[in-house]
């Protein structure tokens, strides 16, 4: 068997899926098709897929307790690591393609722009996240490793934010990100204290 | 060539050659380092059509009397650039809505009413506007206030030509101009992500400056839909929210008038909006911007310094002699 379960076969494909959109800008790039101003369509789609992907990883635990398919835990990190890759991927395109030949301004656009500020802080938090990703980091910060990564909730509401703050006059989209991301808060906050669940354990304890 | 476009635009307006150009260009700059990919297209990249000349500019079907470079030879954008990126919210908020969503727009036949603080008042005709005015074609930079840029061959007649025929009275110290509004052709107005209709102004001074051209083609042909057809208002040295479309409406007032963006966000649409940048926008830098140009390759390297007043600071900063121009920005 080349593969332990159908998870582990199933991995490859969703691996495949998070690249596309990735290979799908390469092409575009490479064939001109970016339309009028491809910096800005770098920008944007890259933009898109990083909050898309985060609003997935974290979606992952309610849709567990939701379908009850507790196996899709095992996605969990690579669509995280997608997410950092993303972000990484839009930042260097505004870096080296936007910003260019004046990439120092970064500094400047991170001190006084409230959407890069926030942006370049979700992207910071990013890191700690991706680094502590391996089964050995899990393993070797116990419950610690929990509260670190609940912080993937605040770089959701920092990247909506971003979004939010660049948008000139037409808020609908990001709008429609901050739903999801209060929807999945809402689910998050059901998920970890189900007073059912609580009067079962209650009762288990008692032995009723 | 493409069948999917609206019919009102020649097929030859929307070239894939720039399309076969860029992808040259990217090949030979990727070099060996994707020579697998490359091995996939090079055959197309060596096909007759890379060799095609880099834009087909449109049929000139408008009779101009006078050519002025007022961009300094600085490549133009091209035609299909200029027509599909577009900040039109009548037509939708995306850059590409407004080419993809204007075709059922009617803009002949056209009138537009005169009002306020002038001798001569009243509805005229595009036709009645345009009698006896040598159009004239000028290529200007445009700004947008999100720091991108573009080379435009703007066709018209000055602003200036036009308002003198009305007789403004002495105390008409603005004008103020406003867009239609027309729900079943401009998709854009069934959402209040402005305060519609559009609206805009400029200082007496600045709409009779020799600069301020109130165009009606591009490129040498009548404006499309997209950009503002078929009256529309163009100020080089200003951000690109100022030059208003499918003008409707040209009033002389007194008072400085209200203009959208600055009802909007005060704090980040000025009423003068002079391209400026040393005056950060809240949210962009103003110092430089993207200039979207020319055919090649452009993926980097188009990123330019912003020039104060736009490049047209020896015409204009005249007209802002001791203001300070960064509380009237
Ligand atoms: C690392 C620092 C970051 C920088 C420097 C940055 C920069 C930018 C820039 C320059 C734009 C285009 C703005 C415009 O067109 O006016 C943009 C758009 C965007 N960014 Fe970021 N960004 C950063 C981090 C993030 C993060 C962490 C996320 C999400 C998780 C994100 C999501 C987006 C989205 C969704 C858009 C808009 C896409 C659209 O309009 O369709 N960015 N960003």
């Amino acid at each position: 068997m080349l593969f332990r379960d159908r998870i582990a076969a199933t991995k490859p494909l969703v691996f495949a899926l998070c690249l596309l959109p990735f290979a799908h800008l390469v092409w575009d790039a490479m064939h001109g098709t970016l339309g009028p101003d491809p910096v800005a369509q770098l920008e944007h789609r890259s933009g898109d897929w990083a909050l898309r992907l985060l609003l997935a990883t974290l979606a992952i635990t309610p849709l567990r307790k939701l379908t009850g398919w507790h196996k899709l835990i095992r996605f969990r990190r690579m669509l995280g690591l997608f997410a950092f890759f993303y972000v990484s991927v839009h930042l260097l395109i505004y870096l080296f393609v936007d910003l260019g030949g004046y990439w120092a301004d970064i500094f400047e656009q991170i001190a006084k722009k409230p959407y890069i500020t926030v942006g370049f802080a979700a992207w910071l938090l990013l890191i700690p996240l991706a680094l502590t990703s391996t089964q050995a980091m899990m393993r070797r910060l116990g419950r610690n490793w929990q509260r670190l990564h609940r912080v993937a909730y605040l770089i959701a509401l920092l990247g909506v934010l971003h979004y939010f703050w660049l948008v000139k006059a037409d808020h609908r989209e990001p709008a429609l990100y901050l739903c999801i991301w209060i929807v999945l808060m809402l689910a998050r906050l059901r998920v970890r204290s189900r007073p059912a669940d609580e009067l079962r354990r209650v009762a288990a304890r008692l032995k009723i | 060539m493409r069948r999917d476009q609206p019919t009102h635009l020649p097929q030859s307006c929307i070239t894939p050659e720039p399309v076969y150009r860029r992808r040259r260009e990217v090949l030979q700059l990727l070099g060996l380092g994707a020579a697998a990919l490359a091995a996939g297209c090079g055959s197309e990249a060596a096909s007759p059509q890379a060799a095609a000349p880099e834009t087909r500019v449109p049929d000139k079907s408008l009779d101009v009397a006078s050519h002025v470079d007022d961009a300094n030879g600085e490549a133009q954008t091209t035609y299909a650039d200029a027509t599909h990126y577009n900040n039109f919210y009548e037509f939708g908020t995306n850059k590409s809505d407004p080419a993809a969503n204007s075709a059922r727009f009617v803009a002949h036949p056209w009138s537009v009413e005169i009002a306020g603080l002038a001798e001569k008042t009243g509805r005229f005709t595009l036709e009645d506007i345009l009698k006896g005015q040598a159009l004239e074609e000028r290529i200007y930079r445009m700004r947008c206030v999100e720091a991108w840029s573009m080379v435009i061959p703007w066709v018209g007649i000055p602003l200036a030509n036009l308002l003198k025929r009305f007789k403004p009275l002495a105390s008409a110290k603005y004008v103020a101009f406003t867009t239609v509004e027309r729900p079943a052709q401009m998709p854009g107005l069934a959402y209040p992500v402005l305060d519609w209709p559009y609206r805009e102004g400029l200082r007496m001074d600045e709409a009779m400056h020799p600069l301020t051209l109130l165009a009606v083609g591009m490129y040498g042909r009548d404006l499309p839909n997209q950009n503002g057809a078929p009256l529309r208002l163009v100020v080089p040295w200003k951000y690109g929210f100022k030059g208003i479309k499918s003008i409707v409406k040209i009033e002389f007032v007194e008072r400085q008038p209200r203009t959208t963006w600055n009802l909007m966000a005060a704090d980040e649409y000025g009423f003068y909006a002079n391209v400026n940048p040393a005056v950060d926008h809240p949210r962009w830098s103003q110092k430089t911007e993207r200039r979207i140009a020319g055919t090649g390759f452009n993926l980097f390297g188009n990123r330019i310094e912003t020039l104060p007043f736009n490049g047209y600071a020896e015409q204009v900063a005249h007209l802002y002699a001791g203001m300070d121009l960064r509380k009237n920005f």
